[in-house]
């Protein structure tokens, strides 16, 4: 049997006390953690291999680089979803009982419309960027609820403001002829009133055609749509209609060039299957796609070059779903940055979180200084605005990629807003919610899932 | 009052009368197998998507259009003999609820399997076939559709040779007519099968291709099917005729309920119009158009 010196012994002790307590602060170290509804198999997950890709490469390029948020490391979990409300609310119970959640991103409306009382009562910020219930940009009603950079009706406001500049000026759309094809499904239907709203305004006609999901046949849509003559037709689709759309329009002699895409209809995965039907469409988008921004060349020199990129085809680095994603990540990060100035370079809550996206207020200085210059513009979140007046600019297929074909463009917000604010003051009604003002909006909750404890 | 557009409802027809066309083409995958086996293949859509995803995959790496038919193929085959002996063998003699169950199952596999393999991306599809609007009398027709009508005709033509004239025909036949009975003479139930789910794996290239080349090869491929079922209902599950005369039906109904009768329900009708069209089929004839009328003794 060997035997031990008291050196040793003492040297063992000394370094096990040491591995013990580096064990302990790596168990104690603060994490901020991000449940993920992805999609990454399922009929829309090109969509959701991009987005997710993105959000996560840029969450490991803060770990990597920065070793987290001011020594916070970003940690998530990824539970599938398949672009299905039931799994995405399975994935939510799944995961709401994790410690330290910063903010839920499920890229669905549907699923994000499932959550809206769950994540109130949790108080977790809901992100949908780009998308979600139009009214939740009033945080006046919904607290925690964040359609960042465009809601629906800003995104149709950018359209014919649009289609105004190239008609030649706004008196110009007097009497020109819009066909707005839809997507049979809550998204597709949310911009119904406002296209109709901005028909007295402007004086445009407008015929809006639905496609039933999933969009795989148009013939008739677009044997319509060659009889009405329209000037312009906003395709508002998503998935497999996208590519479908554009086809049928060649097949029934409709120009390309005349139809403007929405932000669900502006990615690669809408154009490529359409092969050269699509050469010369154009869509709106709140990023632009390309991986020449220096926040891009760092994900690629510090993620990808170091094995730990999401993507598994890196020719889709810079594509439009992932730099959304990216974009998506900046603005998760940057919300939980801005909280930790006022809450400490901590863990944060839930509703310290919120706090941090309702200060969300990134200028364009600040988006050049996190290397996104050119990839989105600015965003301006306040405690009453949730979408943060994002700009939006139009985007080309020239049969290889995207090419910009505009100026950043703002939508009518003062228009816009009474419409937001009555829906909402009616959703408060119906649901005996209390309109919060900008004291409520500053107290804050330190323990996750609870109301009790609130600090001014 | 407006009058009649009497062309635009030709154009409306004649469109609706080539989309048809394409829903045949998946209904005739469910046939062939539903003739022999007395199963309905729930997994004929994922069958479709395996066979455009694998051949799209295969052709974007550099393999010549017509070897990477032939090897798709082959995969195809070997995926029809590996379903006979893993899946529909143990279960034979099972009741049908079970085959049909086994073969949701298999959808799911074969998505799944599809994906993992040639991984989620969406690939475009060029035949070489421009689906410029073809005009005829101020009736725009598309070239593309006509092409997948010449593509379902010769399928079509060459089942009826194969089903008519050939020993091996003779034999699904026989097997289609009475099981027992052809296990009597002789004939091999397990080579049958294996055949028939080959024969099914080549449909299911073909109207991959061609749905393919429509939609983008991406997994909404594998929800076509959901254009087949009402087709099948009418036609009947064991009639090519059938497949062939329902698809036109619905095609037909479906783009001019949409035109027509779609304002007055808010639009987007054509999806589930095309089941009640079926439905009321159904209530006068139970086995479909085409279908073989099942005569039981009490």
């Amino acid at each position: 049997m060997k035997h031990y010196g008291a050196k040793t012994l003492l040297k063992g002790a000394v370094l096990s006390a040491v591995a013990a307590g580096s064990f302990a602060t790596a168990a104690i170290a603060d994490e901020q953690f991000f449940p993920l509804q992805s999609y990454r198999v399922g009929p829309y997950a090109a969509g959701g291999t991009g987005f997710f890709g993105g959000t996560i490469d840029y969450f490991n390029l803060i770990n990597t680089r920065d070793g987290g948020v001011n020594g916070v490391k970003l940690t998530w979990e990824e539970g599938e979803t398949q672009y299905e409300v039931e799994r995405g609310v399975e994935v939510y119970e799944r995961l709401k009982g994790r410690p330290n959640i910063a903010a839920w991103n499920p890229l669905s409306v549907g699923i994000a419309y499932a959550m809206i009382d769950r994540i109130t009562q949790d108080r977790v910020p809901l992100i949908t960027v780009n998308h979600g219930r139009t009214d939740s940009t009033d945080g006046r009603v919904f607290p925690y609820v964040f359609p960042l950079l465009l809601n629906p009706y800003s995104e149709t406001s950018g359209i014919i403001n649009y289609i105004a500049s190239k008609e030649g000026g706004e008196e110009k759309l007097k009497g020109k002829k819009i066909v707005v094809l839809y997507h049979g499904s809550p998204y597709g239907k949310e911009t119904i009133p406002i296209y109709e709203l901005l028909k007295e305004k402007f004086g445009y006609e407008v015929q809006q055609i639905e496609v039933p999901h999933p969009g795989n046949e148009q013939q008739a849509q677009w044997l319509a749509i060659r009889r009405y003559k329209p000037d312009y037709v906003v395709l508002r689709g998503w998935g497999v209609m996208n590519p479908v759309a554009i086809k049928t329009a060649q097949k029934t002699g409709f120009p390309v060039d005349r139809i403007i895409g929405n932000v669900w209809s502006n990615s690669e995965e809408d154009v490529i299957p359409a092969g050269d039907a699509a050469i010369g469409y154009t869509a709106i988008t709140t990023q632009a796609s390309g991986a020449d921004y220096p926040v891009l060349q760092e994900i690629v020199k510090t993620v990808y070059d170091g094995g730990k990129g999401n993507l598994e085809d890196k020719k889709r680095i810079g594509s439009v779903y992932h730099n959304l994603g990216i974009v998506n990540g900046i603005l998760n990060v940057e919300a939980v940055r801005i909280a930790q100035k006022r809450f400490g370079n901590r863990t944060l809550t839930g509703d310290e979180v919120r706090w941090g996206f309702e200060h969300l207020q990134l200028d364009p200085k600040r988006v050049e200084e996190l290397g996104a210059k050119g990839l989105f513009h600015s965003i301006n979140v306040t405690w009453d605005n949730h979408e943060g007046d994002g700009l939006v600019t139009f985007q080309q297929w020239d049969g290889k990629k995207w090419n910009v074909v505009s100026d950043w463009i703002a939508p009518d917000w003062k228009l816009l807003r009474p419409i937001i604010e009555k829906s909402a003051e009616a959703y408060a009604k119906e649901k005996g919610i209390k309109i919060r003002t900008s004291e409520d909006a500053d107290k804050v909750t330190e323990l996750q899932g609870t109301a009790s404890s609130a600090k001014n | 009052m407006e009058s009649f557009d009497f062309p635009f409802f030709i154009e409306v027809l004649v469109g609706g009368l080539l989309s048809g066309i394409m829903y045949s083409l998946v209904a005739i995958g469910f046939v062939l197998i539903y003739k022999t086996s007395g199963v309905l293949n729930f997994a004929q859509g994922a069958l479709l998507l395996f066979a455009a995803l694998t051949f799209v995959s295969l052709l974007e790496r550099g393999v010549p259009f017509w070897i990477t038919f032939a090897v798709t193929l082959a995969i195809m085959a070997v995926i029809g003999i590996l379903i006979e002996r893993t899946v529909l063998r143990p279960l034979v003699n099972k009741p049908p609820i079970t085959l049909f169950v086994a073969t949701l199952g298999l959808a799911y596999v074969l998505e799944g399997g599809a994906q993992l393999l040639w991984g989620t991306q969406v690939h475009g599809l060029d035949l070489g076939i421009d689906d410029v609007p073809y005009v005829v009398g101020g009736v725009f027709i598309s070239t593309f559709d006509l092409f997948a009508a010449a593509v379902a005709a010769s399928i079509v033509l060459l089942l009826t040779i194969v089903f008519r004239y050939t020993r091996i025909g003779l034999a699904f036949r026989a097997v289609a007519d009475d099981q027992f009975a052809a296990l009597a003479i002789g004939l091999k139930l397990p080579v049958i099968w294996a055949a028939v789910w080959i024969a099914a794996g080549f449909v299911a290239l073909v109207a991959g291709l061609l749905w393919g080349a429509r939609l983008g090869v991406q997994f909404s491929l594998s929800l076509v099917v959901l254009k087949a079922l009402p087709v099948l209902v009418l036609g009947g599950f064991d009639s090519i005729l059938g497949a062939i005369v329902g698809g036109l039906l619905i095609g037909a109904s479906e783009k001019l309920a949409e035109v027509y009768l779609g304002p007055f329900f808010g639009g987007g009708i054509e999806s589930w119009f095309a089941y009640v069209f079926a439905l009321a089929i159904l209530l006068i004839r139970p086995s479909g158009l085409f279908g073989q009328r099942l005569v039981e003794r009490t």
